[in-house]
C-alpha cells in the first residue's frame, strides 16, 4: 500500500476534500484559514507523492514542495493579518457578519 | 539491532503499518479541525495533521522537506494561528453556531470533489515505477540555487513583501475613536 502512488493521491484528494468542506461550511475566518492551510498540505502532498514515484521528477518535487510552503507561510501571515484588522474594527471574528459592504 | 523488512509473523510491512497509521491520524485530525466546536482544540488538531503529514513526507522519503514542514508549519504556521485565535476570541464564541446555515451543501461538494478525485486517480494510469524513489537533500540544494535560483529569491522577495504587509495591518492604529468603533 505504501508503495503505490494511488494511495498517496486518494490520501491527498481526501485531506482537500475536508478542507474544501470546512472552508465553505465554518463560519470564524481563522477556520476557514486552517482549511485552506489543509488544501495546501494536500496539494503539496500529491506534489511530492509524484515525486517519490516517477523518477525524472524526484528532485524538482522537492524543491517546488519548499517553495509552496515558503508561499503559503507568506499567505498565512497576510491572511492572519488581515482577519485581525478585520476583528479590530468590527469585533467579531464570523465571516457572515461582515456584510457591511453589502450596505 | 536491525529490525526486518516487514513484522515477523503477521507478515505486515512496515512501512504499509506505519502509512495507515499516519494516514489515519492525519485523516482523523483534519476532520476535528473542520468540525470541531472549541477552536483552540481545531489549532492543536491542526498541529496533530501537520506532524502527521510531516511523517509521511519522511515515508516518501524526502526528508528536507519533513523537516521543513515540522520547523515551517508546526513552529511557525501553527503558532501564528494560536496567537490569531487568542487575539480574535470573544467569550460567547464557543456556544455559537459553528457552521454556516448552508453547510450541509458545503459537506455534498466536499463528498463530491473527493469521490471525483478518487475516481480519477483510480482509473489513470500514471507513469509510476511502483518503487518509492528517496530525494538526496544534496541534489535538492544544488537544483534550488541553480535551476530554481530565481523562483527562490521571487519567493524571499515575497516573504519580506509579506511580513511587511503583515505589520502594516495587524498595527494598532493610534489615531483616537479608531478603536472604540463596534
Amino acid at each position: 500500500m505504501s508503495n503505490s502512488l494511488d494511495s498517496y493521491l486518494v490520501l491527498s484528494g481526501l485531506l482537500f476534500a475536508i478542507g474544501t468542506f470546512g472552508f465553505l461550511a465554518r463560519r470564524n475566518a481563522i477556520s476557514m484559514l486552517m482549511s485552506i492551510e489543509l488544501m495546501l498540505n494536500a496539494v503539496n502532498l500529491s506534489v511530492l507523492a509524484f515525486g517519490a514515484f516517477v523518477a525524472p521528477l524526484t528532485t524538482h518535487a522537492a524543491v517546488i514542495a519548499l517553495l509552496v510552503i515558503a508561499v503559503a507561510a507568506a499567505e498565512a501571515t497576510v491572511g492572519l493579518a488581515i482577519v485581525i484588522a478585520i476583528y479590530r474594527n468590527r469585533k467579531t471574528p464570523l465571516v457572515d457578519e461582515y456584510d457591511s459592504m453589502r450596505e | 539491532m536491525p529490525i526486518g523488512d516487514s513484522i515477523p509473523l503477521v507478515g505486515v510491512r512496515w512501512d504499509d503499518v506505519l502509512f495507515v497509521i499516519l494516514a489515519a491520524i492525519l485523516l482523523g485530525s483534519a476532520l476535528l479541525v473542520v468540525t470541531l466546536r472549541d477552536i483552540i482544540r481545531c489549532g492543536l488538531a491542526l498541529t496533530v495533521s501537520f506532524a502527521s503529514l510531516a511523517g509521511i513526507y519522511a515515508l516518501l522519503g524526502d526528508p528536507l522537506v519533513a523537516a521543513t514542514e515540522v520547523l515551517v508549519y508546526i513552529g511557525a504556521i501553527s503558532i501564528l494561528i494560536l496567537f490569531a485565535i487568542m487575539m480574535t476570541q470573544t467569550k460567547n464564541a464557543p456556544t455559537r453556531l459553528v457552521f454556516q446555515t448552508q453547510a450541509w451543501i458545503a459537506a455534498v461538494a466536499a463528498v463530491v470533489i473527493a469521490v471525483v478525485i478518487a475516481a480519477t486517480v483510480l482509473t489513470t494510469t500514471w507513469p509510476s515505477g511502483g518503487q518509492r524513489l528517496a530525494t538526496s537533500t544534496a541534489d535538492v540544494a544544488r537544483m534550488l540555487f541553480s535551476e530554481y535560483v530565481l523562483p527562490f529569491e521571487v519567493v524571499s522577495v515575497l516573504l519580506t513583501a509579506a511580513v511587511v504587509g503583515a505589520v502594516y495591518l495587524a498595527r494598532r492604529d493610534s489615531s483616537p475613536g479608531e478603536e472604540d468603533r463596534p
